[in-house]
């Protein structure tokens, strides 16, 4: 452990931020945030802030890199330079492509690529505030900036991460567990037909620590799954469906 | 495109039970390692899994400590994908798929805490341990190559002498052996047709879906994870690749047993 | 109502959501087939036509399909054919023999001369190709070219509440504009004649409130100029 570690993460089955060790930070997410792109959306756990926008399909260039069958996303992550306690460099990182990257990755599974061919999705995610977490969020909030922006897919995406902190495996790491905690392992998962489409892993866990940890991240994804469709939901008031029905 | 054609075929192939070079699902093709083959690096190592080459070098220079941890060595380590080893790598700057794999290395050896760094300190520096990863030849399974070649690397690694009036590093005038107390090792499962596959050749990659890296150490537990490709796994196909890789780090890891005597 | 039916008509509902379980409806128009399940694609409202379940999404961008009436801007000249963007990821072809009735001897013709770079016009999109090749045609009676006046971008999902019942709602506007306006499905709205401001005010009231109750009110009180 590193100098200024707390003693203790977990006294009394409590978290230092008063949390069970099954229980997540307050999440919030909401939709149609920006003016300016075809769809947007935030998505927030606790001080991890991500906001997303989508562009597209728009027609994509240069030409040889269209795919005549598909669509193709384009994804990119980033943390704003004041995100974090340390200034972040603005640019790219190692970190961010890996992560636009994985993001990318995950996306692909669930839009209905091939109702575009040859087009791009452009996926922006910009992370505001950071603690702990942050491409769950990203992801999180880039699913339904997409959903916003009218895009098909075959299901939502829902994400969150696991820890290991005293020893203890943990719901949505944050603060100083994040610092000082053992593992961390972000995941995300399709609601409905509970495909792994994100999975990374940084720390040792056993192998039956890890099939604990998969099941806290099942229910985990769950609760967020639920904010993501109120969000979606919200949008459109009952009043405002109903004037749409008498059309 | 190259591969457009074998794709579907690779595909049909794997869901008769079936792969092209007649292997076993979960079989590796032959791996071999051979440390010290860059005598003006601290170490080094040449992994060949099948056709793919991976070259892996250590180089250590004294530089500055990260301020949250004033006596430990630093660990970097890149990934040069470089355009000899495959006709669809571009000259440039590491694109994602070679950061990728340098991260997915980097964390195995970081998160296994494998390399003693508390002991690298020499006054206000630190040794700097600069792990270069050069794919020489690409047919499949990168990460668990380079990966392979990493590790070995540093094992093989030995710290220079450093003249500390002249404040001078001696290079090719070995010290002692780079404190290496772990060995982890990377193994991926790829997806195809809905099957899980080890050791992926490059044309079987063309019809990946998915593939999970699961890097373990000697006690056998995970110390790093990392899903890519843009497939999906299920649950019991997440738990059946860590057995595998626990399986399989093992037999791998006697492999490697013999570079520190 | 079936007991397959999990949803009702006009429900708001989320991509991946079930719609119907069993074989008994059919997907349609932004919904697709899951195993035994029917499931929405896009976040949007349910609209049942018989046995068939349609979602029809609030947003998204204009994707071209055969007998729309597009309005486009040429964006380039060829030898034989024009280049047309028509507010789509996907650009519009125009080829001579669907824009020219006259015979063109082609190699001694700049064909500018009949559709220039820049011009506008109101072209039917005759064929889209499973590549989203898109072919238009001015071979149709409402196809022409639209000199002057000007042009009003609306989300193309919204076009039906900006025409309104029978064209109830274009009406209204026209007739108390005197403006003549004329409405692509691609979202984009040609508006020419003298109070071009008060279309264009009524036009993007639509698109601001189409989700709400009382629209046609709105719009009307708009246009007799009573302040909003």
């Amino acid at each position: 452990m590193k100098a200024g570690a707390p003693e203790r993460l977990i006294v009394d089955g409590k978290r230092l931020d008063g949390r069970a060790l099954d229980e997540m930070r307050e999440i919030e997410a909401r939709i149609g945030i920006f003016k300016r792109a075809d769809g947007s959306a935030m998505f927030r756990f606790g001080n991890t802030h991500a906001v997303a926008a989508v562009y597209g399909p728009r027609e994509l260039h240069p030409k040889f890199i269209r795919d005549p069958k598909k669509a193709l996303i384009r994804c990119r992550y980033n943390m704003a330079p004041f995100s974090s306690y340390e200034r972040i460099r603005p640019g790219v990182s190692r970190r961010s492509v890996e992560i636009s990257k994985i993001l990318k990755e995950a996306l692909s599974q669930v839009v209905v690529l091939e109702e575009f061919p040859k087009a791009t999705i452009d996926v922006f995610v910009e992370i505001l505030q950071a603690d702990a977490s942050t491409r769950c969020a990203a992801l999180n909030a880039a699913v339904l900036a997409l959903a916003d922006a009218g895009i098909p897919m075959t299901d939502l995406i829902s994400s969150c991460a696991v820890g290991k902190v005293d020893g203890e495996i943990v719901l949505d790491v944050a603060g100083v567990e994040d610092n000082y905690g053992e593992v961390d392992m972000p995941i995300a998962v399709t609601p409905r037909d509970g495909k792994v489409v994100l999975l990374q892993i940084d720390g040792i866990l056993t192998v039956e620590e890890f099939r604990k940890a998969l099941q806290l991240a099942k229910k985990g994804c769950q609760k967020v799954y639920e904010v993501q469709k109120s969000a979606l939901l919200e949008k459109y008031s009952e009043e405002d469906v109903n004037a749409v029905r008498d059309e | 495109m190259l591969f457009e054609t074998s794709e579907n075929y690779v595909r049909k192939l794997v869901a008769d039970g079936l792969r092209i070079d007649r292997r076993g699902f979960e079989d590796f093709r032959e791996i071999k390692v051979e440390t010290g083959v860059a005598p003006k690096a601290e170490g080094s190592a040449r992994v060949t899994i099948g056709n793919t080459q991976v070259l892996a070098g250590v180089k250590m220079s004294l530089g500055d400590p990260y301020p949250d941890t004033p006596n430990e060595g630093v660990l970097i380590v890149n990934t040069e994908l470089v355009p000899i080893a495959s006709p669809t790598f571009e000259p440039g700057p590491p694109d994602e798929n070679a950061i990728e794999i340098s991260r997915v290395v980097d964390r195995g050896i970081r998160e296994s805490k494998c390399i003693e760094l508390e002991g690298l300190g020499v006054g206000e520096k630190v040794w700097i341990i600069n792990v270069d990863i050069h794919v020489l030849d690409h047919d499949g399974n990168l990460i668990d190559a380079s990966a392979l070649g990493a590790i070995s690397a540093l094992l093989d690694a030995k710290i220079p002498k450093y003249d500390e009036n002249e404040e001078k590093i001696l290079y090719g005038e070995p010290d002692r052996p780079l404190p290496v107390r772990d060995i982890p090792v990377a193994v991926t499962s790829g997806k195809i047709s809905g099957k899980m596959l080890l050791d992926t050749t490059l044309e079987e990659e063309s019809a990946l879906d998915a593939r999970l890296t699961v890097t373990t150490n000697k006690n056998g537990e995970i110390v790093a994870m990392q899903k890519g490709g843009s497939g999906f796994f299920t649950f019991e196909e997440v738990e059946r690749a860590v057995e595998l890789s626990v399986e399989k780090g093992k037999e791998i890891r006697k492999i490697l047993g013999g570079i520190r005597d | 109502m079936g007991e397959d039916l999990l949803v009702s008509d006009h429900q708001l509902v989320i991509p991946g959501q079930d719609l119907a379980r069993g074989y008994e409806y059919l997907p349609g128009k932004g919904s697709f087939r899951a195993g035994e399940f029917i499931r929405s694609k896009v976040l949007g409202q349910v609209r049942l036509k018989e046995k068939v379940i349609n979602v029809v999404s609030f947003s998204g961008v204009y994707i071209p399909k055969p007998g729309d009436g597009v309005i486009g801007v040429v964006d380039d000249v060829q030898t034989t054919f024009w280049i047309i963007d028509i507010n789509s990821p996907y650009k519009g072809i125009l080829v001579l023999s669907e824009a020219v009735k006259e015979f063109v001897e082609i190699p001694k013709t700049d064909i500018s001369r009949f559709y220039d770079i820049d011009d506008v016009i109101y072209a039917k999109v005759v064929n889209v190709t499973k590549s989203k090749i898109v072919t238009l045609s001015m071979m149709d009676q409402r196809a022409k070219k639209l000199r002057g006046g000007r042009i009003v971008f609306i989300t193309p999902s919204k076009v039906p509440r900006l025409i309104g019942k029978k064209g109830s709602m274009i009406e209204m506007i026209k007739e108390k504009t005197g403006c003549q306006i004329v409405v692509g499905q691609n979202g984009v709205i040609w508006i020419k004649g003298e109070r071009e401001d008060l279309a264009t005010r009524a036009i993007v009231e639509v698109e601001r409130e189409s989700h709400t109750k009382g629209l046609t009110e709105k719009v009307s009180e708009l246009l007799n100029g009573k302040d909003l």
